[in-house]
């Protein structure tokens, strides 16, 4: 485990930080949210396909080095500052992931380079209730000739509303539960019986309900293998947890330095708000709680890189730990900009909002910190 | 020595490993009971003969630190070779020969600000073990305000005397020299203190041991009564001495944290989980029965993983000369929240298990724990409180501004 960056990460994330900051800051997600766009972003997308951010975790060649998930972890930290609506933890992440963990040769070479290039984006279809319960699948993978029909509902699917493809977790045995029986699918979001309801989010991300209602696929459409799904789901889930924990790093660090700034300019009784000790020992603690959540999450990137067995313990470590700095900073964000930060027209209301679809995607802090006890035998 | 290649910090290590195999004794290699630590000294006891042969040899190659300089008996190794060593002494599993506050704290200081001539009486028997020091910071009216701190030292034409009182002086009763805070200047604050050393057998010093909540304790209460010292154990300037002792308070920050008072519970070492299992109980999954208690316990485990990868972080960045500034305070507040935390766990695990002071009745290991969690409170007091850190980070390392 390393926790310094190779000098190719470290451009990269000198990139991602200069990309966000001068053409995704968080007005332009302002101005996504008063056209009523939802998050979907055409235009960045092209941008983003073009700066090559889409195949950061996939090899040129098979057997190549790319930048790993260390190098894809710095461009969501830096998006995570200006809370940019983008579909990198889906596609370049989670289906990139999923595709490589458990796709056919087929499949790989068909989506891979999409992916890579930015010309497919893809969803992770799983949720099917308010709370994130990987092993709650219910709905049904019917075999059906050569192929399996599909029936369920899931909710809230990031990206469901503009991707191309749904990777879709279904029951082809046992009940929901079980962590045996899942299977996941390639489908694509127009097919017949596919129904899409997008959302309007708090955090203006958007995101959709998906019904599945006979949607039939070919046995070419299974990613991995039948029933055995969660052996790929649970380090994809893995991988997209500390993914997202580095997105949140980046979105408290930004409110944090807003913060900072704010304490350094406004005056009341004639003094600068940050020289009141009460204000300054609240921003020194959430300093160290930065502090030791950028630890997790670099520790959790790079374990997940050199494929090492604790990937678990620090992916539940690192997204429990964002998700408590996420709240603790965006709430003090708001507190600490007194009457402004309850405006619209300010700024830490983003990040408040944002910051509970972050901890609602993938696993609360309490899920993980559950999970976490378990994989410690208590 | 200077080793540039690969090739040849192999071959050190080869040497290095040769020279462990020949001269770290088989007991210098087992698991320390507390009782054979080794602080050093002219009065030192080993309980353990080895521990005698294994600090001798080090001190010899001057290995107790081995990136001081030759000069003054040092190892002279660059960082690269020190690191070595420090891997081949883990691949042993060799005890640290020699727990020193000269080593961690003062013998920093010393060779950034003291002159040769003190550089060559005193580092080499630091290095060695010879000499045990004590630190004179603390006074009953100077704790957190430690440059309000008032006792006297006059420059009498031949040599300085001394009079006044320390306080928390850390094994005082069993130090040999002291490195001490004193008053040169009563006219100004922080331009008036000097840094001085002197014998703790000088006539007109007195120890006597402090009695804590926990029981008994290293700290001791140190009297100066008319103290004669030579000029020349000033160190730095006259009035110049609060550069140092900031100095000092970093390397003293640095150790405390390091080890996080021993709070992330190495193995072996009983945690709250253990002992809830055992006098709470566990499901037919082996999963603690009380929930509230394991997410409280899960949130403090995190915490203290979060922080050891938090040490391993800012150490790799160091030697990558990418350091964050002040880490020192950072650490050190985390250490003592992380601390107190597991000893409050602990108790609440241990039930009225925990609730023993001395005697029958109660587990041995049990009893130590309930001394441990009350020494705990102290972890936010020494050593700069939690208060002090917040501020030096609130104003160091944030640059939030004074109240005007």
């Amino acid at each position: 485990m390393s926790f310094i960056l190779t000098e190719d990460q470290d451009m990269l994330r000198e990139t991602a930080l200069s990309f966000v900051a001068g053409e995704l800051p968080v007005s332009h997600l302002r101005a996504l949210r008063d056209k009523g766009a939802n998050g979907n972003d055409a235009a960045t997308r092209k941008k983003l396909a073009e700066l090559g951010f889409f195949g950061v975790i996939i090899p040129d060649e098979p057997g190549a080095d790319t930048f790993g998930l260390v190098g894809l972890g710095q461009i969501l930290e830096a998006q995570g500052r200006t809370l940019a609506a983008t579909p990198l933890l889906q596609t370049a992440l989670i289906a990139a992931s999923a595709l490589q963990l458990g796709g056919t040769p087929a499949q790989k070479a068909e989506w891979l380079p999409k992916i890579a290039a930015g010309e497919a984006t893809f969803a992770l279809a799983l949720d099917e209730s308010a709370h994130f319960s990987p092993y709650s699948v219910a709905t049904e993978a019917e075999r059906n000739g050569q192929g399996f029909t599909l029936n369920g509902l899931k909710k809230y699917v990031p990206d469901a509303h503009y991707a191309d493809m749904l990777v879709v977790a279904a029951r082809t045995f046992g009940e929901a539960g079980d962590r045996h029986g899942i299977s996941l699918f390639l489908v694509p979001r127009g097919a017949k019986g596919v129904g899409i309801q997008t959302l309007n989010t708090v955090d203006s991300h958007g995101a959709a309900h998906v019904s599945l209602d006979d949607v039939h696929v070919p046995a070419s459409a299974l990613l991995g293998p039948a029933d055995e799904g969660a052996d790929i789901l649970d380090p994809v889930l893995d991988r997209a947890a500390i993914g997202l924990a580095a997105e949140m790093l980046g979105s408290a660090q930004a409110a944090f330095d807003m913060t900072l700034e704010y304490l350094n300019n406004r005056k009341q009784f004639g003094q600068l708000i940050g020289s009141f000790q009460s204000l300054q020992h609240r921003a020194a603690k959430m300093f160290v709680e930065l502090e030791m959540t950028r630890s997790c999450v670099a520790a959790a990137l790079s374990a997940a890189d050199a494929g090492k067995s604790d990937v678990a313990e620090l992916a539940s470590l690192a997204k429990a730990k964002a998700g408590e700095l996420a709240h603790l900073v965006s709430n003090e964000c708001v507190q600490m900009h007194g009457g402004i930060g309850m405006t619209d027209a300010a700024e830490p209301g983003f990040f408040m909002k944002r910051a509970r679809v972050q901890e609602a995607l993938y696993g609360s802090a309490s899920w993980h910190r559950d999970r976490y006890a378990k994989l410690n035998g208590y | 020595m200077a080793y540039d290649n690969a090739e040849q910090l192999e071959e050190f290590r080869l040497e290095t490993r040769k020279w462990l195999e020949e001269n770290c004794p088989p007991s210098m290699r087992t698991p320390m009971p507390d009782d054979e630590l080794v602080w050093g000294g002219r009065s030192a006891v080993f309980k353990n003969a080895e521990s005698k042969v294994w600090l001798d040899r080090m001190g010899e190659k001057g290995w107790t630190s081995p990136e001081w300089p030759k000069e003054y008996g040092g190892g002279g190794l660059s960082r690269a070779e020190a690191r070595v060593l420090e891997q081949e002494l883990r691949r042993i599993k060799a005890r640290p020969p020699l727990f020193s506050f000269g080593l961690w704290m003062f013998g920093p200081a010393l060779l950034e600000f003291g002159n040769h001539e003190q550089k060559l009486r005193f580092i080499p028997d630091i290095l060695k073990g010879k000499t045990r020091w004590c630190q004179g910071y603390s006074e009953p009216g100077a704790g957190s305000d430690l440059a309000g701190l008032q006792t006297r030292c006059e420059d009498k034409g031949d040599h300085y005397l001394i009079n006044g009182q320390k306080v928390w002086t850390s094994y005082a009763d069993k130090a040999d020299w002291i490195f001490c805070l004193v008053r040169t200047d009563t006219s100004t604050k922080h331009e008036g203190i000097s840094f001085i050393l002197f014998d703790m057998k000088s006539p007109g010093v007195e120890a006597r041991p402090i009695q804590l909540i926990s029981g008994e304790s290293p700290f001791c209460e140190t009297f100066f009564t008319d103290v004669k010292v030579p000029k020349e154990q000033l160190v730095g300037k006259v009035n110049g001495g609060w550069e140092i002792a900031k100095r000092l308070l970093q390397f003293e920050r640095s150790s405390i944290s390091a080890g996080g008072f021993g709070g992330t519970g190495g193995s072996g070492i009983l945690g709250p989980e253990d002992y809830a299992k055992q006098h709470i109980g566990t499901d037919e999954s082996g999963r603690l029965t009380d929930g509230d208690l394991r997410g409280r316990i899960t949130d403090h485990k995190m915490y203290a993983k979060a922080f050891s990868l938090t040490v391993q972080r800012q150490t790799e960045q160091a030697k990558a000369g990418q350091a964050v500034g002040h880490t020192a305070s950072i650490l050190k507040y985390a250490a003592a929240k992380m601390n107190q935390d597991r000893h409050e766990l602990l108790i609440e695990a241990l039930g009225t298990e925990g609730l023993g002071w001395e005697g029958e009745g109660f587990d041995k290991g049990a009893k130590k724990v309930t001394r441990q969690w009350l020494r705990s409170k102290g972890n936010s007091i020494e050593g700069g409180t939690s208060e002090i850190n917040l501020n030096v980070i609130a104003k160091r390392v944030l640059g939030l501004k004074e109240h005007q």
